[in-house]
């Protein structure tokens, strides 16, 4: 075991997967000579050299559209793309090409591809590098989304990402990168896509988030448990396939839901989730499902992203809202 | 476009100008071919008008330009093309009967046998030239010799996903071959109005690769084009753009209608340029065929036609199962859930 951040938790991912596999390639922007502009591949080319370790041209719809033929082909590679704002231009590949062609071949061609997107903000960076999409490829058919918020999942979703018959969406929380640390074990190890992980167990409210979020998250149930509420944190890590068993089965026990998220609101995966409580626990619950997120506006610079985030406070008011509602 | 001009080595009357590379036994083989895709792509428009097929791209008029290039690859190679592709697609393995199934709206038709390198192509314009750049480099990193060709119209140049192919393409040296048959026309708009470039082919230059302006009407220009991109790509020179200049004679699909945008006088000199009665002048006058042999490949294309159109309308329907289990690998929970619900109200 070792102490590694999340992003460094990353790092050795990677490099288990090329060791593990020769079919493994990691391709994009500054991913080779750079180690990636958080570094997350950083070492690797030396390791494993330029065949395997590709920095490309700055063409995002290139590198999807290169590595979807690699995988086609029958190779394994990991795409990253710089930011989430910048993850447009692939848009097109991602969602008629990678997340399609097992169904357009009828399983004759698959892409086993992990494409890695770091998102979110609160970092204070320049437009286009605080998105949160996320919705936008969990509505895509073909496409499993994950995301993890810990070291030991951030290498173990990779493992099993890269593993997988299919094409994962590998979202990554850049305000995480640092700030989370834990012993990581230093073999490669695999974390299930699917199964949601409980972070916290509690009797009175079901919190539901994923991402960067889980931190204010851990915050606001500790605060909220020392006021006498119990929280049962629930780290929606795989996004889909939704692992809508436990969620239900929390909901079903506490009878509250609160669901949190950077994202904007309108459209945003809580709403996904606020419906499949609807559908399945709605006699359960003891109050009306509260969404605490980002607002419907685009991400604000530096100066005002304090007005956008979903802070402790918010969180510790909207569960606390919930409470009083019964 | 300018006045460049492309290479040529069967002129429309028959004659030669140049060498010959190709022995007579294939050059009948491919005329065949030709014949075949031209009933094959007759059939598709006929079976559309009956609503036996939904809306159907014809490629008519540009048979040289596919059978041309495609002959030029080893069955083991890659071929990504387009959906107005479909006699190349043929001709290098696809089943007829897949292709008409396909047309018929049912996915099994994406379905080549294993031993067929073909992706089914989407119907998304100039996507997928970037697939043949990924396809072929796993295999140059493998150490394989199999090279990719992608088809495109000139219409897909104007995408940028174009210049992302070709710019990943040269920089990593990938033996990929981009056959660009310039039609003329992206649906309506003329090949003038597309671009400011003297012709497709010189766009090669700023990538750093070879391009190559062929008459995309002669069977045997396109062929040698192909085959020296080929060798170059199999060697490990790096891709070629071969712009194979031809002309679309039917409408862009079954849905078109080209008199909105060019003139019937226009129609009738390039259906006079038709590729297939190039190749027979020049059998006729080689000694090689004759009116029972073309009687006799007429009749055999007709019942591959009407056999390939037979088993796939006898297929039965694809089942709930086959639409909800080909997203993943494996269903998830939801999907099922959503399998039976729909079974319900099919």
């Amino acid at each position: 075991m070792a102490v590694r951040n999340l992003a460094q938790a990353l790092t050795d991912g990677h490099d288990d997967a090329l060791a593990g596999d020769e079919r493994v390639v990691v391709l994009g922007e500054d991913v080779g000579v750079n180690g990636g502009v958080f570094r997350v591949t950083d070492g690797l080319l030396d390791r494993y050299g330029p065949d395997r370790v590709i920095d490309t041209p700055v063409a995002e719809s290139g590198i999807v559209g290169a590595a979807f033929g690699m995988a086609v082909a029958g190779m394994r590679p990991i795409a990253e793309i710089q930011f989430m704002g910048f993850s447009t231009p692939a848009y097109d590949q991602v969602i008629n090409h990678v997340s399609r062609i097992r169904n357009r071949s009828r399983h004759r061609f698959t892409s086993p591809m992990v494409l890695r997107i770091p998102y979110g903000g609160g970092f204070g960076a320049a437009e286009h590098h605080s998105e949160s999409w996320e919705s936008i490829y969990a509505h895509v058919p073909g496409l499993k989304v994950v995301t993890p918020s810990t070291p030991y999942d951030a290498k173990g979703l990779l493992l099993a990402a890269v593993d997988d018959p299919d094409p994962v969406v590998f979202l990554e929380p850049i305000r995480l990168y640092r700030a989370v640390k834990e012993e990581v074990p230093e073999e490669p190890y695999r974390v299930e896509i699917g199964p949601v992980a409980v972070r916290r167990t509690g009797t009175d409210v079901t919190m539901l988030t994923w991402g960067s979020m889980t931190r204010e998250c851990r915050a606001a149930a500790q605060i909220l448990d020392e006021r006498g509420i119990s929280v049962e944190l629930i780290d929606v890590r795989t996004l889909v396939p939704l692992d809508v068993e436990t969620i239900v089965e929390s909901v079903t026990k506490t009878g509250r839901a609160v669901i949190v998220h950077e994202a904007p609101r309108t459209a945003g995966y809580g709403g996904e989730i606020a419906a499949v409580i609807a559908e399945r626990c709605l006699f359960s619950l003891l109050a009306p499902v509260r969404r605490v997120t980002g607002w419907d506006t685009v991400f604000p610079l530096k100066r005002s992203e304090s007005l956008y985030l979903p802070s402790v406070d918010r969180i510790v008011d909207a569960v606390t809202t919930s409470m009083e509602d019964t | 476009m300018g006045t460049a001009t492309p290479r040529r080595i069967l002129q429309p009357d028959g004659s030669i100008d140049g060498a010959v590379s190709l022995g007579d036994d294939r050059i009948v083989e491919l005329y065949e071919a030709m014949v075949i895709s031209r009933q094959y792509d007759h059939k598709s428009v006929s079976l559309q008008r009956q609503g036996r097929l939904a809306t159907y791209a014809p490629f008519e008029g540009q048979e040289a330009a596919q059978i041309g290039s495609i002959a030029a690859l080893r069955p083991s190679d890659w071929l990504v093309a387009t959906y107005r592709d479909a006699a190349a697609m043929w001709f290098h393995g696809y089943p007829m009967e897949a292709l008409f199934l396909g047309r018929t709206g049912d996915e099994r038709g994406g379905a080549p046998p294993d031993d067929v390198p073909i992706l089914p192509p989407s119907i998304t314009v100039g996507g997928h030239m970037i697939h043949a750049v990924g396809l072929s480099w796993a295999e140059r990193l493998r150490g394989t010799d199999v090279v990719a060709m992608t088809m495109f119209g000139d219409g897909a140049t104007s995408e940028g996903d174009f210049h992302e192919a070709m710019n990943f393409a040269a920089v990593y040296e990938t033996p990929t071959v981009f056959v660009c048959q310039n039609n003329g026309y992206a649906i309506s708009l003329p090949i003038e109005r597309q671009t400011r470039s003297e012709t497709i082919a010189v766009k090669a230059e700023a990538y750093g690769m070879p391009g190559v302006l062929v008459d995309g009407n002669d069977l045997l220009a396109v062929h040698d084009a192909c085959v020296e991109a080929v060798a170059r790509a199999r060697a490990g020179e790096g891709p070629t753009l071969i712009e194979a200049r031809t002309y679309r004679i039917g409408p862009h699909t079954t849905n078109d209608d080209p008199g909105r945008y060019r003139s019937s006088e226009e129609e009738a000199t390039a259906a006079a340029a038709d590729p297939i009665a190039r190749v027979r002048a020049y059998l006729d006058q080689r000694g090689l065929w004759d009116d029972e042999r073309q009687r006799r490949t007429e009749e055999h294309a007709g019942t591959l036609v009407d056999d390939a159109i037979a088993a796939a309308e006898h297929l039965p329907l694809p089942t709930a199962g086959e639409v909800f289990g080909s997203v993943f690998a494996e269903a998830s929970p939801i999907l099922v859930e959503q399998q039976e619900e729909a079974e319900r109200w099919r």
